[in-house]
This record gives structure tokens, sequence and C-alpha cells, in this order.
């Protein structure tokens, strides 16, 4: 990576570093608090894998040995909504399971994060049916969309990489709704 | 006299002319045409007869007429005798304001969740049934989707509050001393149910005393979509099937619309199909053992065996471009050839599955826990395992030899040197131990299958049915009109109906397909195996404890996109 990028990085992350010898002596870094949580929460996502169908497979090889999601910090799988905050949408999802997905959501705790995987997800792909939800949008917000029938294992990777670099950056839903509220109070005041 | 002639044979004796028994004109199977009225004694007598013994109830479905055939609808059953091997076709004409039927679930039942989906998907009502409702579509849903006047992009929103629920488990009930029992409910996102499947238990203490299962919650309409898209745009959608597997469902389609079409693929191309299916089997079991002990608490054992998922899904993806849903077969051969590397590749699989089999088993087969999980947990005689229809590894393990590969042979099967393995305990372990020899068989027949493998073409020469090669369309002027012909119109086949099925990694496999004539079916069932073996799942479970109920669910592999379709 270049110091370009770490430079714009560093800007839009809000982090200020002191002066640092390089010789081991103590620094300091000032930042603000939510930009320090949402380094720690990008490093460390929880996934909930909501998998449906075929993609749920091509799920399992990303947290096999070959592809390794753990690389990226994120193999935690957890199935309770109470312990995840990244839900991967993963596989059609129908109008029967549409309400015990929202409900999933529902339950996760905040700050959360949404990538659906597969066309069946983003859009229904080719089920352009009666019985099949035309993308999980229609019911829940979605940060990343990972194209692919099913994805490739490098897909998704990429996906938690774009995820993890938009929670840096502050642009996930989530994100961006809490800072609207913290906005619309300041106003109030 | 042949055996469909014996069959039909006896059947006219006990039942003559005029006693509302017709025998059809002849195509593929023998086929009868039945009066309602006369269906259940029929039945009977097609089950008990010693001569005909049609102990496995294949498949139910419904088919609709709209403005073709009067009465609209027909209801249309396949039998076939696992002793006797033959098989037999029953149409009974429905009509549409009268659209009911007396439930064969007394005589089988495996026609329990068959005639709930006819039900569902045509509104035909099987008088008699214990639990006549909705199976794969939502309980909000209006109208019945397969129906030929059904708009297929017509959806109805399921609200939370509307979602099934057994009547049992909304009433408190007490056990014996008067303690109350507990309502449990397991999916349909739950660690333990692998894809979209619910289970409602009722406990005492930790005991299950009451089960009932609710699918259909990825009902992707497979059905309703086949019959929007031309014959070869219906193998994209079969990939989606089984997904573990998903090779073998576009085989196994293919091959049911080329006897449709009374062609047959290339030696090549048969040969090739034959070793990707047994590969797809191999991974197949793969996932439903490593899924099975990740459910009792092995975590290893699937991280070891999923190199062996990865080492084949590089095989698929040199051959067909994608790793899991390959679409690579086509009707009268392959899309392309294989790679030049291919016998290589596939060679070293040889070497290295075996190995990582061996790894495995040195973990699991003598396990002490684990065979204190599996052993006696979840047992089905054989005679109860047939009459819930079911087929596959898990009859197999009921002790019944029932193989589609060596009963009806496709591709070749009957000139290779393998072994069906069969156990008798009818247990979880044991279906353990028939998947994993089923593997190492498998692997048998690939190395035999790579040493025949010839050059030569992978597709039929065939116009009406063949895309032509490239090159020529691109400088001919027949070969381009042929290509849009094929791409635009679909190719024709001829009218008719055909049931071809396939030994699938679950089961059997049919493809129950109707022709018009045009491009397109006009109704394609799928009989899936395992939505005939899950049916049996809640009546398995009263007895067990909960931890017991996930370790039957694993050994049963069920694969929802195969399950609801």
């Amino acid at each position: 990576m270049g110091g370009r990028d770490e430079g714009t990085r560093a800007r839009s992350a809000g982090v200020a570093a002191g002066p640092g010898r390089g010789d081991g002596s103590p620094a300091f870094l000032t930042t603000r608090l939510e930009v320090l949580l949402d380094q720690a929460r990008k490093n460390s996502l929880w996934p909930f894998p909501f998998g449906t169908a075929c993609c749920a497979i091509e799920f399992m090889s990303v947290m096999m040995s070959h592809y390794d999601l753990s690389r990226f910090g994120a193999e935690v799988v957890r199935f309770s909504p109470r312990q995840a905050d990244l839900l991967i949408v993963a596989g059609t999802v129908t109008d029967k399971m549409a309400p015990v997905m929202v409900r999933i959501y529902e339950q996760m705790a905040e700050p959360k994060y949404v990538i659906s995987m597969g066309a069946c997800a983003c859009t229904g792909g080719f089920y352009r049916a009666y019985h099949v939800v035309q993308g999980i949008d229609e019911f829940i917000p979605v940060d990343v969309y990972v194209p692919g029938c099913p994805p490739t294992p490098e897909a998704l990777l990429q996906g938690v990489i774009r995820l993890q670099e938009m929670i840096e950056r502050g642009e996930t839903h989530y994100q961006r709704a809490s800072a609207a509220r913290a906005r619309s109070a300041g106003e109030g005041q | 006299m042949n055996g469909a002639d014996a069959v039909l044979d006896a059947i006219r004796q006990a039942f003559p002319e005029g006693s509302g028994v017709a025998v059809a004109p002849p195509s593929d199977l023998p086929t009868l045409r039945v009066e309602r009225g006369t269906l259940l004694s029929l039945a009977r007598f097609l089950k008990d007869d010693p001569r005909l013994d049609f102990s496995l109830l294949a498949d139910v479905c419904g088919v609709d007429w709209l403005e073709r055939q009067d009465p609209r609808f027909e209801v249309v059953y396949h039998l076939y005798s696992i002793a006797k091997g033959h098989r037999l076709r029953l149409k009974v004409p429905v009509a549409e304001e009268d659209a009911v039927v007396p439930s064969v679930y007394g005589v089988w039942k495996a026609a329990d969740w068959f005639e709930r989906e006819a039900f569902d998907m045509f509104g035909i009502r099987f008088e008699g049934h214990p639990n006549l409702r909705r199976i794969l579509c939502h309980p909000s849903f209006q109208g019945h989707p397969l129906r030929k006047d059904y708009d297929p992009g017509q959806r109805w929103l399921l609200r939370e509050g509307e979602q099934h629920e057994p009547a049992w488990a909304r009433t408190q009930q007490e056990d014996e001393d008067h303690f109350e029992t507990q309502v449990l409910n397991l999916g349909p996102s739950h660690p333990a149910t692998h894809g979209t499947l619910r289970t409602v238990v009722r406990l005492d203490g930790e005991v299950i005393t009451q089960a009932d299962v609710e699918i259909g919650y990825l009902h992707r309409c497979f059905e309703k979509m086949s019959e929007q898209h031309t014959w070869n745009q219906v193998i994209p959608y079969t990939d989606r099937l089984n997904y573990c597997s998903a090779m073998m469902n576009g085989v196994g389609y293919a091959l049911a619309v080329e006897k449709l079409l009374g062609i047959e693929a290339p030696p090549r191309a048969q040969t090739v199909r034959l070793i990707l299916s047994e590969l797809s089997r191999i991974m197949d079991h793969i996932v439903d053992i490593g899924a099975n002990l990740n459910d009792l608490g092995a975590m290893t054992p699937f991280l070891y065996m999923y190199e062996a998922r990865e080492e084949i899904y590089s095989v698929l993806e040199a051959c067909a471009g994608g790793r899991l849903t390959v679409s690579y077969v086509r009707i009268g051969g392959l899309a392309n050839d294989v790679p030049p590397d291919f016998e290589e590749a596939v060679r070293w699989l040889l070497r290295r599955i075996p190995c990582l089999m061996d790894d495995m088993e040195r973990l699991i087969t003598e396990n002490r826990i684990f065979r204190d999980r599996t052993q006696g947990i979840g047992v089905l005689s054989a005679a109860e395992a047939i009459d819930w229809g079911w087929t596959g590894p898990c009859l197999r393990a009921s002790g019944v030899a029932y193989d589609v590969r060596k009963a009806a042979p496709y591709l070749g099967y009957e000139t290779y040197d393998f072994k069906v393995p069969v156990a008798n305990e009818g247990d979880t372990y044991a279906r353990y131990l028939v998947r994993v020899e089923e593997v190492r068989q498998s692997l048998r027949l690939v190395e035999q299958a790579l040493s025949r493998l010839s050059p030569g073409p992978v597709i039929v020469d065939d116009h009406r049915v063949a895309l032509p090669p490239k090159e020529k369309v691109y400088t001919e002027m027949e070969p381009l009109i042929w290509h849009f012909k094929l791409v635009m119109e679909g190719m024709r086949v001829p009218p008719g109906e055909v049931y071809g099925c396939t030994e699938a990694a679950n089961g059997e496999l049919g493809f129950y397909a109707i022709s018009d004539g045009g491009g397109r079916p006009y109704r394609l069932k799928v009989r899936p195996p395992c939505f005939a073996v899950f049916q049996a799942y809640p009546h398995m479970l009263p007895g067990h404890m909960v931890a017991d109920a996930v370790a039957i669910l694993g050994s049963l592999n069920i694969i929802a996109g195969e399950l609801d379709r």
C-alpha cells in the first residue's frame, strides 16, 4: 500500500498521529471513539450465515481451510443473531422465508451489516417466480451485493473486504442512519 | 411375453373391461387410465398381489390439460416393484369443478406429501388424507401455481403472524406426572438444519413425544420455471435442485429428454457424464457425512474431507467453468469437451481421495462417542422405509439393495464392476457406513471409466438437437439458421411423456416430462429422493432426544433445493 493511500485513509478515519521517533519510545494517537470502534468492528466481524440454498455450500467453502475467511477476521460464525453483527444472506429467499429473515435481522444487535450473497439474494436471480423474493432489499437494507450464481469464494472474500472498507469510511447503512440521527438531534437543540 | 405385458394381463384378469380400468396406448411405461371410484381397490390389488408387488409409490403428481383435454386435470401415479423390477403408471382424470380423488395414503404412506403437493400446486383434493394442507407455498398464498392459467410472476406476501404452527403446538399439555411439556421449534434457520427446514417438537423432559415438519422455505418454483423455458434452458435450473451434486441432476434430466427424443449421447459424453456423476456423488456424501459429524461435535473430519471437495471442484471448474452449479450437460451430450489434462487430474483425485477418506475413517468409524450417538438411533425397518417411498443410501442402510444403477442401468452401468453396499441395521450409523462405502465404490467406477475414455465427439451430430459448431455458424447459412432456431424456439421434442430415473446421491431422482411438441416442456415433474425420505422424519422422532433428532436429520441428507424445488 502506498503512502498516499495511507494518508487518505488516516484523514478519512480522523486519526492524527503524534510524533514518534521510530526507536520504540512512546508516541500518541488522537481520534474519535467511533473511529476507533469501527477499526475494531471491521476487523472482527461475526457473521450470521443465513444460508438457504446453493450459496450456503459456497459459503462453506469460504469458511474451510482452502479460502479461510478467518484471514480477514470474520471466522467466528454464530447461529444466534444476538451474537452476530454481519448477516450474510446466502441463497434464495422465498416469500415463506422472508418473515424469518426480517425477524433475524431485527434480533441482531446494532451495529449490524448485511451482505447479500449471490444473484438470488440480490435480485431473485433467474427465479422470476411466484414464490421468490426479488431481492432481499425489498425487506432489509443491504450494504454489499456479491453477484454470481453462486459467487466464487474469492468474490465473497472481496465482498467482506469491501464491507470492511465501508465500515472504515462510515458508509454502511447502519453508520449513515446513526450519523443522520445524530445530526438531526444536534439540529433539534 | 415380456414383463410389461404380464403386468397388464394380471391386472386385466382382476379388473376386466368396464371396471373403470383401461389400458392406455403404449408409451415408455405400461399405463392405465383409472376411474377414481376404482382407484383404491386397484391400488390395494397392485400392492398386495404377489405377481405385481408394487411396493414403492415413487411419485404422485398433477397435470393440467387446460383447454386440451376434458376433464381438465389428471393425477399421475408412478409405481415400482422393488422385488420384480417393473414399473407402472396410473392416470386418474379429474374434472375441475369436482377435483376430488381418494387418497392412497392408506395403501402407501409415501403418498402423504406427494398428495399434499398436488393439492398445493393444482387444488386437487385427496379425500381421506389425514393432513391435507399446503406444503410448499406459504399459508397466505392464493390460488394454485402450477395451473396453466396462473401467472408465474404473481406473488403473495406472508406476514409474520401468518406462519404455520401445528395445532397441537398451541395447546398446553401435561405429562403423566403433571409436569408441563415444552414445545421447541428447530428452524427454519437453525445450525442443525443445513438449509431451510423447520421441525416443531413437543418435549417431555428431553424426550420428544410429538413432532411435525414444515417445508417449502426454498420453494423456487422449478416446475413452473421449466414450463417457461426451452428444454436446454432448464438445465441450469436442474443444477440447483440438489446443489451438492449438481452434475447428476443435469445428467438425469438429459437422459429423460433424450429418451423422449429417441437419441443417445456419444460414448465419450456418456463416459464423461459417468465420471463426473460419480465424483459428484462423492462430493455429496462428503458434505453429508461432514455436516452430520459437525452437528455431533466433530469438526475435524469435515475440514479433512472438504479438501477432497475442493479438489473435485477444480476438475469440474476446468471442464465446465463453474465450481458448484456446472451446467455442463446438454441434451444429446455435453457442452464442450473435457480439458486435455482431464485424465491426469482425475487420476490425482483417485490417489488423493482414498487417503482423506482413510483419515476420516480412522477418526470416526470406530469412535466410541460417534457410535454411542448413532447406533440404534433413528431405526427404520426395510418394510417401513419402502412404505414411505425411501430410495438411495437411506433405503440401502435399511437392508434393501435397490439401486437404479443396477435395477435399470443407464450410461452403461451394467458393464462396470461395482457393488451396492447394504447395511441391515437401518440406523444412523448404518447410513454413515453405507455412504462411506459408496464413496469407495464410486472411486472404483471412476477408475474403470477413465480407462475407457476414448476420443470422439461429445454431443450428437444432429442440428435439431445440438447447436452447430461456431465456425460453421459464422461461415455458412444453414448452420446459422439452425443455431437461431434452436436458441429462439428451442428444440422440438416429439409429443409424448417419459419417466426417466437415475440414481442420484440421495436415491431415485425421477423426471416425468410431458411434451406437447413445442419448444418447451409442457409439464416437468421432478421426483426428488429426499422429499420421500424426509416425510418419514417426524414419525421417526418420538422417543428420541433432541440431540438424536439432530443426528438423524444429518444422516438423512436433506437438501432443501431438491426437497422444495
